[in-house]
């Protein structure tokens, strides 16, 4: 185990630091454990070791120029962050966004959340000692960040929505190639659910592991995924519909045992129902404008203060804004699911083991540059 | 429906207020101009809130104002003195609400801090933002995380931020900055 050891000699107990660098922690988070033995008394996570004070750049960068920072919060579903800001901006100015450009937001969004849940189910069970389906799941991801390579230019921090709509049309081969990988995924899906979901060690690992209440989560302000694994509905796209996502037929998976393995088949139904958004959205696809027809070029929304939220891959993200009327923000707030997700661990972890913490841990989809911000 | 039932709730706080600020004479304004203050509509919030309290002593603010949703992206607008966060807080809770979210803003023409707290409901779309003016030289404000343990690292967060500091609360170290930092980022003074 990666850290130091210190031993309380009256106590029987001892302190255990994981991380900050320690490839359960996907990034540099640190967990200060006192331990009794394998079980942990009191986790308690430390952050801000990547901390780029995001909210400050907001207060000195123009809207527009604030843009590419959000592809750098939470890098595995930027497009998530991209659309909660230009919602907001949108909002709070009054930009109307074309048809065709919430059709294509909503597609990207959505190809990038499957992504983002082929990486973590890989990086999920190599966290539990399982090391081929991070292969299996990257060659899927890898179809999808070429497609999206295609259109916004970038493999990981996008920045493709602008104000009132987005920066590129979609072509031919971008429609074809997300179709036959939709075809592709469907085939493969039930070869993970074969291999790796029925699993015995996996079940092992996870059944009755780490549950959250829904009380619990409550509390802590828990939101997506570990939500709904604790048997809450909530999904900012059913909850509080933006964008045209009131047009597609889609389920919000929720699962009641509020277990890890509860969390794990959130995330697998979600690349399904994904799936099934891409699909209708690309055949209900509008022609028409992709950007206003007048060009957004001053943005100065009106003094006030305004709320957005979007389901990103790991939850609600949200987006505060206060506005002196100028063409930059007096107060931009940005408000992370992980941080909330991540802030139960304390509390969730209390009494378990040590390698059931870090199934926990895992379950949780932490992202640590999207926390720290 | 939550909004008008929690709306309601809210507005009860209200009623003790002019009674705080003023004395045993203030026994004499009852629901009516409660009813009365909470019917006020004030246009645009923050900067309002912010010239008006500079004005005088404490002026008691309206009661819970609905907002136009599609505009703001909240429902309810609740602007409340410090001392009042925790009673309206547990309203909340008992009703359910989760914690969205907990930050400040720096209205340094005005010389003060404000400390807003973002709330959401799973069941129904029911945003309720309660908002409170701290004077910016001594920021202080109760701590909520007894009753939401996710506040617990809002309000460090927003301690690191801005300084404003979270009595009651169990550790207020900084969370996000360095351990020893002495500084607030996001205070509009503050020179890097």
């Amino acid at each position: 185990m990666n850290g130091s050891l210190q031993q309380d000699l009256n106590q029987e107990t001892f302190t255990l630091n994981l991380g900050p660098q320690h490839p359960a922690t996907h990034g540099v988070l640190r967990v200060k454990l006192v331990m009794d033995g394998e079980y942990i008394v009191e986790a308690e996570p430390v952050l801000g070791y990547i901390h780029r004070m995001h909210e400050k750049m907001g207060e000195n960068r123009t809207w527009v120029k604030f843009l590419p920072n959000c592809g750098r919060m939470d890098y595995l579903s930027a497009l998530s962050y991209n659309h909660g800001y230009v919602a907001a901006v949108e909002r709070a100015a009054g930009i109307e966004v074309p048809e065709r450009a919430e059709y294509l937001r909503v597609i990207t969004v959505e190809l990038n959340r499957i992504s983002s849940h082929l990486l973590w189910f890989g990086a999920f069970v190599l966290d539990l000692g399982g090391f081929t389906p991070l292969l299996y799941a990257f060659d899927d991801r890898e179809q999808i960040l070429d497609l999206l390579e295609s259109v916004t230019g970038s493999r990981l921090t996008y920045c493709y929505f602008r104000f009132g709509g987005v920066y590129n049309d979609i072509d031919d081969a971008f429609i074809t190639g997300t179709r036959e990988f939709i075809k592709r995924l469907r085939k493969r899906m039930p070869m993970y659910h074969a291999l790796v979901t029925k699993n015995i060690i996996l079940i092992k690992r996870l059944k009755d592991i780490g549950p959250i209440s829904k009380d619990m989560a409550r509390r802590y302000g828990a939101t997506g995924p570990v939500a709904r694994g604790s048997g809450i509905n909530f999904d900012v796209r059913r909850h509080e519909p933006y964008s045209v996502y009131p047009e597609f037929d889609f389920d919000v998976p929720v699962y009641e045992e509020g277990d890890s393995m509860a969390r794990y088949m959130v995330r697998m139904d979600e690349i399904e129902q994904s799936m099934r958004i891409v699909e209708q959205a690309l055949d209900k696809l509008p022609e028409g404008d992709i950007q206003p027809k007048k060009a957004v070029k001053l943005v100065k929304p009106p003094k006030g203060d305004y709320y957005q939220a979007v389901e990103a891959a790991r939850g609600s993200f949200g987006v505060r804004l206060v506005s002196d009327g100028t063409n930059t923000a007096y107060r931009l707030k940005l408000r992370s699911p992980t941080y909330s997700n991540l802030s139960l661990f304390g509390e969730a972890s209390r009494g378990m083991l040590l390698p059931d913490a870090l199934a926990l841990m895992g379950s949780l989809d932490l992202v640590i540059p999207e926390i720290d911000r | 429906m939550m909004l008008a039932k929690i709306k309601e709730a809210l507005a009860e706080l209200y009623e003790e207020i002019p009674a705080a600020a003023e004395t045993a004479a203030a026994e004499a304004v009852p629901e009516e101009a409660a009813a009365e203050q909470a019917d006020a509509a004030i246009p645009e919030a923050p900067e309002e809130a912010g010239t008006e309290e500079e004005a005088e002593e404490p002026v008691a603010p309206p009661g819970p104002k609905e907002t136009d949703y599609v505009a703001t992206g909240y429902h309810l607008d609740t602007a409340l003195p410090p001392e009042k966060i925790v009673a309206a807080v547990e309203i909340l809770n008992r009703e359910d609400f989760f914690l969205e979210t907990i930050t400040g803003v720096d209205w340094i023409d005005a010389q003060q801090l404000e400390v807003v707290y973002d709330f959401n409901h799973f069941d129904e779309n029911c945003r309720v933002v309660l908002r409170s003016m701290l004077d910016r030289s001594k920021p202080e404000i109760p701590t909520i995380s007894d009753i939401y343990q996710g506040a617990n690292w809002h309000e460090r967060e927003t301690h690191d931020f801005f300084g404003i500091v979270f009595t009651g609360h169990p550790n207020l170290e900084p969370l996000l900055l360095p351990e020893d930092a002495d500084f607030h980022p996001l205070l509009k003074d503050f020179k890097a």
